[in-house]
């Protein structure tokens, strides 16, 4: 393990001074009276407006209306348009600056019935040329698209799963995965816990595949940083109404019973991917313990209570063409199309090899509301990026990586899967 | 600190009482989280008083004759005008969503405002709040500098990545330079040979010439035991007529000062936490820098490159103007 606490180890970065000529995209739309400006011919006077050699990129969005659990809550809306605003919110960002450098975007939507054959759709996709998704896909179809021959050449960014699976022995070379994994999530919440001095953990959950996947991250999590798991409680009662006259009673009942005889503990980890049972025990434990993990204080890539580093205008971006504030797969797809964007302006190139050199490359620095740059782990190809820690609260409680977790290279890499720890092979 | 004696002192204080001394200043910082600007007397150091303003106050500008204070107030979508003598707000100037940083041009004529969730430079009349245009650049604009010569006016757009050029005549964009991540302030030489851009996330500072708009230095920043991703250039100014530019490094809690020769950084100096934007003093002999986290500002001695004081302020201070001489409050 690389992970160093409370020791300052770095390894020194060379000085960027001199210009590299290939980050460098100029261009210099001339006028006849800027008296600064070198003389072009015919330069047109809507400079801003020419498009001289449009550079053109078609990004499909590969989705699938699959069923999600309800919202705990009837106040909640049922959000069935996640994802793909961000990516339509991001599409008019990057034309708009695309159309100062000379390059233009275009998002073909292709959302399918959860029963429709989305390998077939996607071989078609393919055969017409495109290269480039953003993939709002559950990881057996994920794997499924990325596993075609033709798809080899593909640059397929998830914005959906966070299975650790798709970044460790199932992991692939033309998938690049923005949504935090489970693995970075337990990290990003263990790392907070074990600062607070609360390092015993009362595990509650169900057992679908991506509550064991989470569970065996907060084990994990427990190893790197010191925490306990004092028991793994497997909460079986048939989740109940959504709305119930007097539910709240038995809730509350319930909720006390599950609690009471587990070994003393400092908070308890709800792992409820189903969204069923989770929020109904903060305030109802039998001990007053804090509630963390898939409910109550959550590890999560974008927070309704999120606002620093500018992260507001993209809270007031999405209400303004969804009629809702943004949720994380909102901000995973923005992201996606982001980082396709902001590497074809920067490489120069919108051939797939040049902007997945450039993706992968030391010059990759993306700014995305998280003040510091993201970029891939070369190893599994997730994004690093800092995690938020909120999901209730009308303030976050905070971002992870916690202050004093060092990493030599990158803090963010003390969430998730680090290079000697990785199971993936290219 | 140097320590003076008696006499000094006695002499100072009679010359205060009788005439303001020539570097008499006043110093406005605006203070994002409390929606005020702090008003320090640069003599003392004292606090003349606060002036309630707008909602998050950030860029703050005097007019070219010292007379006017604005201040973009970004969550009340209005800039706010001060008069520097009496201290109140004279009239405000409908900027369009969200103004951030602004310039005025140097005949005091024009204001140039960044409108960060519009994705539009706003060009307006001074006095009369008249727009003559909207410019649309990038994503979040933040950075303005109008060219000492008046015929153009760079704007960076924090999201897009570029420091756009707008023609001042005819209000249309001659070039757009790309730069490192979220470029934050634009800053002409005085012979607008040079446009310098400071990048945040990027972690650089660009120096962009005019006559090729190619980029023709890239500075970066190295601190040892201060992590990388730390290092984040934010507000810039010259002093020392142009021999150096001070760059505050925000989450580094660091002052940069970079030879505009050499384009070389040539020191680092510790102040408070969050140092966002700065000003020279009137005499140029001190520099100030707000520290957003820390609620203070640092006073740097440009001669020995030390931080010698800091000033409480207001919460989350964002950023600094200086007029020479002393308003009617004082």
């Amino acid at each position: 393990m690389v992970l160093l606490r409370l020791t300052s180890l770095r390894f020194p970065r060379a000085l960027e001074a001199r210009l590299s000529l290939a980050t460098l995209l100029i261009v210099a739309l001339t006028f006849a009276s800027s008296p600064n400006v070198a003389q072009e011919e015919e330069a047109p006077p809507a400079a801003a407006q020419a498009k001289p050699a449009a550079k053109s990129m078609t990004v499909v969005y590969l989705g699938k209306e699959y069923q999600e659990p309800l919202p705990l809550s009837f106040a909640e809306k049922v959000i069935t348009d996640k994802g793909i605003q961000g990516a339509r919110q991001k599409l008019k960002e990057a034309n708009q600056a695309g159309g100062f450098l000379g390059y233009s975007f275009e998002l073909e939507e292709t959302i399918l019935p959860e029963d429709a054959d989305v390998v077939a759709k996607a071989k078609a996709l393919l055969a017409a040329g495109n290269r480039y998704f953003i993939a709002d896909l559950e990881p057996d179809d994920l794997l499924a698209v990325a596993d075609l021959p033709e798809a080899k050449d593909a640059i397929i960014l998830n914005i959906r799963s966070s299975a650790t699976r798709l970044r460790q022995e199932e992991c692939r070379k033309n998938v690049f995965h923005i949504i935090p994994d489970y693995a970075m999530r337990a990290d990003a919440l263990a790392q907070y816990l074990i600062l607070k001095k609360w390092p015993n953990w009362y595990v509650m959950r169900r057992d679908t595949p991506e509550d064991q996947d989470y569970l065996a991250q907060v084990q994990r999590a427990a190893k790197r940083f010191g925490g306990k798991i004092v028991e793994d409680h497997l909460y079986d009662l048939p989740p109940g109404a959504r709305n119930l006259d007097s539910g709240h009673q038995q809730i509350q009942a319930q909720m006390a019973l599950e609690t009471e005889r587990s070994p003393d503990h400092d908070v308890v980890w709800a792992i409820n991917s189903d969204d069923d049972f989770g929020d109904y025990l903060m305030y109802r434990t039998t001990r007053p313990r804090p509630v963390v993990g898939t409910q109550g204080l959550q590890a999560t890539a974008w927070d309704k209570s999120y606002t620093e580093s500018g992260g507001m205008r993209f809270q007031r971006a999405i209400p303004r063409i969804a009629n809702r504030p943004p949720v994380e797969r909102d901000y995973t797809a923005w992201l996606a199309l982001r980082t396709l964007s902001e590497s074809a302006q920067k490489s120069g190139s919108v051939e797939p090899e040049t902007v997945k050199a450039y993706m992968l490359s030391d010059d990759f620095r993306l700014e995305a509301f998280k003040g510091q740059a993201l970029s891939f782990r070369t190893w599994d190809h997730q994004m690093r990026q800092p995690v938020i820690l909120g999901g209730g609260t009308r303030v976050p409680v905070g971002t992870s990586p916690q202050e004093g977790f060092l990493h030599p290279k990158h803090l963010t890499d003390t969430l998730g899967f680090d290079e000697p720890e990785t199971k993936c092979k290219f | 600190m140097k320590s003076f004696g008696l006499a000094t002192v006695c002499a100072a204080a009679l010359l205060l009482a009788a005439a303001p001394l020539a570097y008499a200043e006043t110093i406005f910082v605006s203070n994002e989280k409390d929606n005020t600007i702090t008003v320090i007397d640069g003599d003392t150091m004292e606090l003349v008083t606060t002036i309630e303003t707008s909602r998050r106050p950030r860029g703050i500008i005097l007019s070219p004759d010292y007379k006017e204070l604005f201040v973009a107030a970004g969550d009340g979508n209005i800039v706010d005008v001060i008069d520097t003598s009496t201290l109140e707000i004279i009239r405000q100037l409908d900027s369009g969503p969200d103004p951030e940083l602004m310039d005025v041009d140097p005949e005091g004529k024009i204001i140039y405002i960044a409108n960060e969730d519009d994705s539009m430079v706003t060009i307006m009349d001074l006095k009369s709040g008249e727009v003559f245009a909207e410019v649309p650049v990038g994503v979040e604009p933040e950075g303005m500098a109008v060219h000492p010569d008046n015929t153009l006016t760079a704007a960076t757009s924090e999201s897009t990545s570029m420091a756009h050029i707008i023609d001042n005549e005819t209000f249309e964009l001659v070039a757009n330079v790309l730069v490192d991540s979220r470029p934050r302030e634009a800053k002409w030489t005085k012979d607008g040979k040079e446009l310098w851009v400071s990048s945040e996330i990027g972690g650089t500072v660009s120096v962009i010439d005019p006559a090729t708009w190619e980029i023709t230095h890239k500075i970066s920043f190295e601190v040892p035991g201060v992590r990388p991703e730390q290092l984040q250039p934010v507000g810039m100014d010259f002093v020392k007529d142009e021999a150096l530019i001070m760059v505050p490094l925000g989450p580094s809690n660091r002052v940069a000062v970079i030879d505009t020769k050499t384009k070389e950084v040539v020191d680092y100096i510790l102040v408070g936490q969050r140092p966002w934007h700065g000003e020279p003093s009137a005499d140029g002999k001190r520099y100030y820098v707000a520290n957003g986290l820390t609620n203070d500002m640092t006073i740097i001695d440009l001669d020995t490159m030390k931080a010698t004081k800091s000033v409480p302020v207001g919460r989350l201070p964002w950023g600094v103007a200086v007029m020479p001489g002393k308003t009617a409050a004082q």
